[in-house]
């Protein structure tokens, strides 16, 4: 099991002085993903203050590592291509941590670009697993019918009409955050409960509103030792708590559809960080699913298995509710082209430094931000403070 | 009869037997013998507990619904046809939970419940593959 001792030890041991996004996020149809890669890696160092010369640690998902450090021109010492779906971004920074107090590296670069919406060459599945043989001849294919599956399992133990109201509060609160987000895709789309009860099914119990978008971006983080970081552009912000790893692939492989990995990284990432759930003035969920967030709420600890619905409800997660979730707009209204989870991790810097402009929240010193992957399968948690 | 474009299972030498048994209409679990537990999907070595001393046994068939989506927006174009269809996981009564569809019923939410009894029913799709699908009971 993880040694606390020791990742006390990791605490603070690296902080993030970049992080940007793609040039463009959304439909980008005359982009390759690799070209928003570079775009969100030209970006972010320019946010760093630091030239890409410096770069000597470089992790990516996706793609192996010299695919795109090829791509960039990067030959770094330090190399991590752990491919745990979009929770795999937010691993890259506990990893990148690790290395560079470790000695590997200096300075590590993470990279994502994804053409979710206008890929010309999408991956063909690797027909040799388990989920081609099992899941997949029965149409179980794709997140959106293995999250409907688990959501179905929760409204079964914890009541249908409860639930149902939470995804709907977590839909219509989510959409008002990216009405606030000039880069967000649905920025100028206001939702309303009957909006989302009105849109049509995808995979019963999920509505459209339910689901994730499916967008073209990139993003991309630096992160080096706090000696660096304090002449870095924008100074930096502390990597104070991290947590990762995954109980399943397949979604009927997964024990308790209610409760993902979470219970694990979201504790272990607050106890390394010495701080408790009531000391975060963020929390940046990957939103997959309004569902995702419901279960990874309680999973995290914020409160209760079964009371997600109560912790949710009155749009408590919305601009101006007593706990702010997913300022981006997230996945579901701001942007998500594959793997998400790399974008929660900006948004907690922005807001940490200040910059989230009209949907700014006040005093923003420690941020969780939380990746999930897969089919509810791996989760990373990262701990943010302002240094 | 158009033709059958849905995923077709390409089985692996672990998994021989299990698609031997579907196509005689037989569906087959591995059981550890030594933390007695039945499990799925198959495999030599027990994933409960990592032991090699696994068998085969021939499960019943029965089983109860554990979750269900329907489906609407097919993932794959071999199931546009088929939409909405049931997905679902099915508790087996030997323990293991596994991954099919529901048939002969509408895939209405109604006429679904967690923990219905539900019975195995064989699709055959090609002369080397039968899936197993499942039925209320």
């Amino acid at each position: 099991m993880p040694v606390m001792s020791k990742l006390k030890d990791l605490s603070g041991a690296a902080e993030i002085v970049g992080v940007a996004e793609s040039d463009q996020i959304g439909k980008l149809p005359d982009k390759s993903a690799l070209q928003l890669h570079a775009e969100a890696a030209h970006n972010a160092l320019e946010d760093a203050g630091i030239p890409m010369s410096e770069v000597d640690g470089y992790l990516t998902a996706g793609y192996s590592t010299y695919d795109v450090a090829e791509y960039l021109g990067i030959q770094p010492h330090f190399t991590d291509a752990t491919i745990v779906g979009g929770a795999s971004f937010v691993i890259h920074i506990a990893h990148a941590m690790a290395a560079i107090q470790a000695g590997y590296c200096e300075v590590a670069l993470i990279t994502h670009g994804q053409s979710g919406r206008s890929d010309r060459a999408r991956a063909a599945a690797n027909r040799g697993l388990p989920s081609q043989q099992y899941e997949a001849p029965f149409g179980i294919l794709g997140p959106p019918v293995s999250y409907s599956m688990a959501a179905r399992r929760y409204m079964h133990e914890y009541g249908e009409d409860r639930t149902r109201q939470a995804l709907s509060e977590i839909a219509v609160s989510t959409r008002k955050w990216a009405n606030m987000n000039p880069v967000a895709y649905m920025k100028d789309e206001p939702m309303t409960f009957e909006d989302y009860h009105n849109s049509r099914w995808i995979s019963w119990p999920f509505h459209l509103f339910d689901c994730c978008l499916v967008t073209d971006a990139g993003a991309a983080i630096v992160i080096t030792t706090p000696e660096r970081a304090k002449s870095a552009r924008k100074g930096g912000v502390k990597v104070v708590g991290v947590g990762e790893g995954h109980d399943h692939s397949m979604i009927s492989q997964m024990e308790d559809l209610t409760l993902p990995f979470g219970r694990f990284t979201g504790p272990q990432a607050l106890e390394m960080a010495g701080i408790t759930h009531s000391d975060l003035d963020l929390t940046m969920i990957y939103d997959s699913f309004t569902y995702t967030v419901l279960v990874t709420l309680e999973s995290l600890g914020f409160c209760k298995p079964g009371e997600g619905p109560d912790f949710v409800a009155d749009q408590r997660t919305a601009p101006g509710g007593e706990f702010p979730l997913n300022t981006s707009g997230g996945g579901l209204s701001y942007t998500h082209p594959g793997m998400y989870g790399i974008f929660t991790v900006v948004e907690a810097i922005r807001q940490l430094r200040g910059e989230a402009g009209e949907r700014q929240i006040d005093d923003c010193n420690l941020a969780m931000a939380h990746g999930t992957g897969g089919n509810l399968s791996s989760t990373g948690t990262v701990i943010l403070a302002r240094d | 009869m158009a033709e059958y474009n849905k995923p077709i299972p390409i089985p692996q030498p672990e998994s021989d037997r299990y698609w031997e048994g579907t196509r005689r209409e037989e569906l087959w679990l591995r059981k550890c013998n030594d933390c007695d537990e039945a499990y799925f999907y198959p495999r030599d070595i027990c994933p409960k507990c990592f032991s090699r001393n696994t068998d085969w046994i021939h499960a019943s068939g029965n089983g109860s619904l554990y979750t269900f989506a329907i489906v609407h927006r097919p993932p794959h174009p071999g199931f546009v046809s088929d939409a909405p269809y049931i997905t679902a996981i099915v508790e087996l009564e030997e323990g293991p939970r596994v991954p099919a569809n529901i048939v002969g019923v509408e895939p209405e939410p109604e006429n679904l419940s967690i923990d219905m009894p539900l019975k195995v029913v064989y699709e055959k799709i090609t002369d080397e593959i039968t899936l197993p699908k499942f039925t209320p009971a």
